[in-house]
């Protein structure tokens, strides 16, 4: 009887650890290692034709297959997505997210450091996992975003960050990505918000941008030099020690052409500088904010050059702007064959980037390439587009599931999946809505 | 020979005036021509609006409808409408959305300099309507974004504010015809870190103006009314004796404590710009205990955790779709204010408080659908029929509606699909954007200005040009190497 009892136990035992998951569902979400499968979805995969009616299968946080005759493996949890898509989740180009919480609130802004040079400087450091942001951005879709320094000549590096995660290696998926400038001057730039009245830059303000981009080639120039005696060193000891420079170490990947620069020009005369100077420079550009862009689409097509474009949703630059430039700017763009993404710029507005797009979409750019503005596009630009960016076996799974079109504004996000967990749709938001909705 | 005189007199004068008539019609700029070109062709008496989509704003949805406008005013609405006159303006909609003319109900559009009488904390005198600009360049492009009305306000620098303005953006038209008429007169309060200022840097040397705390903001309203209640005793005491008394000596009259009187009286609005919860209680009891209604919380971005209490007082709410976090009094802020406000019985409308958010306050109400599931009407009264009530035009604007102005916005598509545009704006029957006809001048434009550049470039070849007839005869005269298109700075 003792033996039957054991065997009892043990079998009890067995059950438990077996089947422990379905009968108490861990209240603790974790990173990855469940098993999904997201059933008679409408999927669109981005990078092929939509699959109508099919399933995706995640494991171990990474997508296992895709389509409309796929095999769900019998411990997946099964989503139900009748009369739902399933879509890649959405890449903000540049933000910053992690590293700002209340802009008037300077201890809690991180964005942007002093001096001109900060090669060095790079955000992965003081991402905060913790901040509000993250949830609110990533409840309407976003799953990654590339979150940049901003201040100075040189800001700094940039890490592309999924947007989620205990500690901020959790969510780094790339690190670094580029090497941040902004382009001297902004002259003659207005308000993203208002026409300013600014009627472009005397011979003085001119001066003094020639001498910042002056200043900006020497940096390039001496960080060259800096490469270049490194390297001999290591090839011949006898060579005279050479002391260790942080910003000029940070920039030998930039002018070997390892990392690529963003820099953030946004009126023509600074775009064609800005590839100018990448140019003379021999490293690799892609430019960001890129309003007037479309004004130069040739040239940065035939220099391979891609635009990071945004915030969509501000005013056209000039007083004699056609009233939708800052909108048809991307549509121009993709046609005359420039690689494109789209970029929030911001923290708070991130969850609005899908609308940026959509906007753009109006306003003349097909649909399906507003789609892949932000999703396999950025993905390609910054170098992962074999991880991310389309629903494709062996890729991370960072999906969501909606009730429509993700660029339209009254669309839902059902289920969203980052790094193959599936992420409560709660946040900051939900939670204060649900607590004073409840008031007595 | 006197009459041989008399008709080479006649026909040099003829000459003269159809060739001054050329320079005229050749002198155009770029807004005037837009706008005359749109409105050039005189405004038919009606309008016949055909089958669209009609979302009414007030009494559901009507597909394959019809609009007629005549006057200026909306004489029908529904299906299988005709014409009356032979002249009318046919445009065709079929495929196509209406909705009333957008209303912002928190702009400072057209503002001439700065919006911000911000040297003293009680500025109740100053006004907008004497600074609108009605040839600002962000005019147009809210037009073409569907905006027609909007309530332009003070800022919030100071606790009580300027009189506001409540303008149809009639781009072209003098700015006195802007004026919505009968609008009832409203005045801009503000509370919280803006009239505090404490977000912003002090200037070196300057000292920092009271009130520093939301605790000074309390006072410093108490104290205008407390003053005002004493001036219109005064004033009423003066009244009441002057026909007998031929000694009586009116009281000084003071313009801002005027505006509040006005206020005491019911007959000035309250549009309050806030944030936290606390402080919009504060404002609603000072009201309660001083005697004055709060009319509208502008932004009231806390609103939705004491909606109940704003709802008991009839005070409306104006407030962004989702904006937040920019300042700490906004870290509260979620997108289903709107909504949940509505759902506790507050009427609320969703505003810009910028000229670019102006442009897309359609999408802007789509959000309401989106967070907290507003239905489509109800969300597209926040742009529409709601503002018109908060501002007290609802009678004339806001809906469609028969007899209501023939203010109205026609959509590519639906106005909460992103992948909208709005084709056509029209403000009381007349035609104040038209995609089409934009489209159209954006040619003639780049031409035009071509040929201004050359001109210009031409003459500064020919040396410095004689000063106009308002300029010092020793006016800097630019130099020439300033309009050259290699240093052109919009170039």
């Amino acid at each position: 009887m003792k033996r039957n009892g054991i065997l009892f136990v043990g079998f009890l035992t067995i059950c438990a650890l077996a089947f422990g998951d379905r009968l108490w569902p861990r209240a603790v979400a974790q990173t990855g290692g469940d098993t999904y499968a997201i059933r008679n979805a409408r999927i669109v995969t981005v990078s092929g034709p939509v699959i109508e009616k099919g399933t995706v299968v995640i494991v171990n946080g990474k997508i296992a297959a895709v389509g409309a005759d796929v095999q769900v493996p019998a411990n997946a949890r099964v989503i139900d997505a009748t009369n739902l898509s399933v879509y890649p989740g959405m890449i903000d180009a540049g933000s910053e997210i992690g590293l700002t919480e209340i802009g008037s609130v300077s201890g809690s802004v991180d964005t942007a450091e002093i001096g001109d040079n900060n090669a060095n400087i790079h955000v992965d450091v003081a991402i905060h996992p913790d901040s509000s942001h993250i949830a609110v951005t990533r409840v309407n879709g976003i799953t990654t975003a590339l979150t940049a320094p901003g201040g100075g000549l040189i800001a700094g590096q940039s890490a592309l960050i999924n947007l989620d995660g205990w500690v901020p290696r959790d969510m780094i998926l790339k690190t670094p990505v580029a090497m941040h400038i902004n382009w001297p001057g902004g002259l003659g730039l207005g308000s993203e918000f208002a026409f300013s009245g600014q009627r472009g830059a005397s011979t003085e303000l001119r001066k003094e941008q020639d001498k910042q981009v002056d200043n900006l080639k020497k940096i390039i120039r001496d960080a060259r030099a800096y490469a270049d005696a490194k390297e001999a060193r290591a090839k011949d000891a006898s060579l005279p020690k050479q002391d260790i420079d942080l910003k000029m170490e940070a920039l030998i990947p930039v002018v070997r052409g390892a990392m690529p620069v963003v820099i953030n020009a946004n009126i023509e005369r600074d775009i064609k500088g800005a590839i100018a100077f990448a140019d003379e420079m021999k490293i690799k550009a892609i430019i960001a904010g890129g309003v007037e862009a479309y004004r130069v689409a040739d040239l940065l097509k035939a220099k391979n050059i891609p635009v990071i474009i945004g915030p969509v949703l501000r005013m056209p630059n000039r007083e004699d702007d056609a009233y939708d430039a800052a909108f048809a700017n991307a549509g121009l763009l993709a046609k005359a064959g420039v690689k494109i993404a789209f970029q929030t710029t911001d923290s708070a507005t991130s969850r609005d980037l899908p609308y940026n797009a959509g906007m753009a979409a109006a306003f003349g750019l097909p649909k399906e390439e507003a789609l892949k503005a932000v999703t396999i596009y950025p993905a390609e630009i910054f170098g992962v587009a074999d991880r991310i960016g389309s629903i494709e076996p062996g890729k991370v799974a960072n999906l969501i599931v909606t009730d429509g079109d993700p660029l339209e504004i009254i669309t839902q996000v059902k289920h969203l999946f980052i790094n193959g967990r599936q992420v409560p749709l709660t946040s900051r938001h939900t939670e204060l809505y649900e607590k004073y909705k409840a008031r007595p | 020979m006197r009459r041989f005189n008399l008709i080479i007199s006649m026909i040099l004068v003829l000459a003269m005036s159809l060739t001054s008539f050329a320079q005229t019609a050749g002198r155009v700029t770029k807004t005037a021509s837009v706008a005359t070109s749109a409105a050039a062709q005189a405004t038919p008496r009606e309008t016949l609006i055909q089958n669209a989509t009609i979302l009414t704003a007030s009494h559901g949805t009507i597909r394959n409808g019809s609009i007629l406008i005549r006057d200026g005013k909306i004489a029908a609405v529904g299906e299988n409408l005709k014409a009356t006159g032979a002249n009318a303006r046919i445009i065709d909609a079929t495929g196509k959305f209406v909705t009333p003319g957008i209303i912002d109900c928190h702009s400072h559009t057209a503002g001439e300099g700065n919006i911000n009488e911000g040297t003293l904390s009680v500025t109740a005198m100053v006004r907008m309507q004497d600074i609108i600009d009605p040839n600002h360049p962000n005019i147009y492009r809210e037009l073409a974004g569907g905006l027609t009305t909007a309530n332009v306000l003070h800022g919030s620098a100071n606790a009580i504010g300027g009189q506001n303005a409540v303008v149809k953006l009639k781009l072209g038209k003098p700015v006195d015809d802007w004026f919505v008429k009968d609008a009832p007169p409203g005045i801009k309060f503000a509370l919280g870190e803006n009239p505090k200022r404490s977000n912003f840097g002090g200037l070196p040397g300057v000292p920092r103006r009271y009130p520093v705390t939301r605790m000074g903001v309390e006072e410093t309203i108490r104290d205008a009314f407390t003053r005002a209640k004493d001036y219109q005793r005064e004033w009423r005491e003066y009244e009441a004796k002057k026909g007998k008394d031929k000694n009586a000596i009116a009281p000084r009259r003071d313009l801002a404590l005027d505006a509040l009187v006005e206020i005491l009286e019911g007959k000035r609005m309250i549009h309050s710009h806030c944030y936290r919860n606390d402080e919009i209680l504060m404002l609603l009891n000072l009201g309660d205990e001083i005697g004055f209604h709060v009319q509208t919380l502008q932004h009231v971005l806390e609103g939705y955790k004491v909606a109940d209490e704003i709802a008991a007082h009839k005070t409306y709410g104006s407030t962004f779709a989702d904006s937040w976090s920019y300042k700490l009094e906004a870290y509260d802020a979620i997108p289903y204010n709107a909504a949940l406000m509505t759902a506790r019985g507050v009427n609320m409308s969703v505003n810009s408080d910028s000229d670019e958010r102006a442009r897309r306050l359609y999408l802007e109400a789509a959000k309401g659908m989106k967070y907290g599931g507003m239905s489509e009407e109800a969300a597209l009264r926040m742009v529409t029929l709601n503002p018109a009530i908060q501002l007290g035009i609802d009678k004339r604007t806001g809906s469609i509606d028969v007899g209501k102005d023939a203010d109205l916005v026609i959509f590519s598509q639906h106005p909460f699909s992103v992948y909208t545009m709005p084709e056509t704006t029209i403000i009381e029957g007349e035609i104040y954007f038209d995609r089409k006809t934009d489209l159209q001048q954006r040619e003639v434009l780049k031409h035009e200005k071509e040929e201004l550049i050359k001109a210009e470039r031409l003459r500064r070849q020919s040396g410095p040009r004689p000063p106009r007839q308002d300029e010092k005869p020793d006016a800097a005269q630019p130099s020439p190497t300033e309009l050259d298109p290699e240093t052109d700075p919009m170039n």
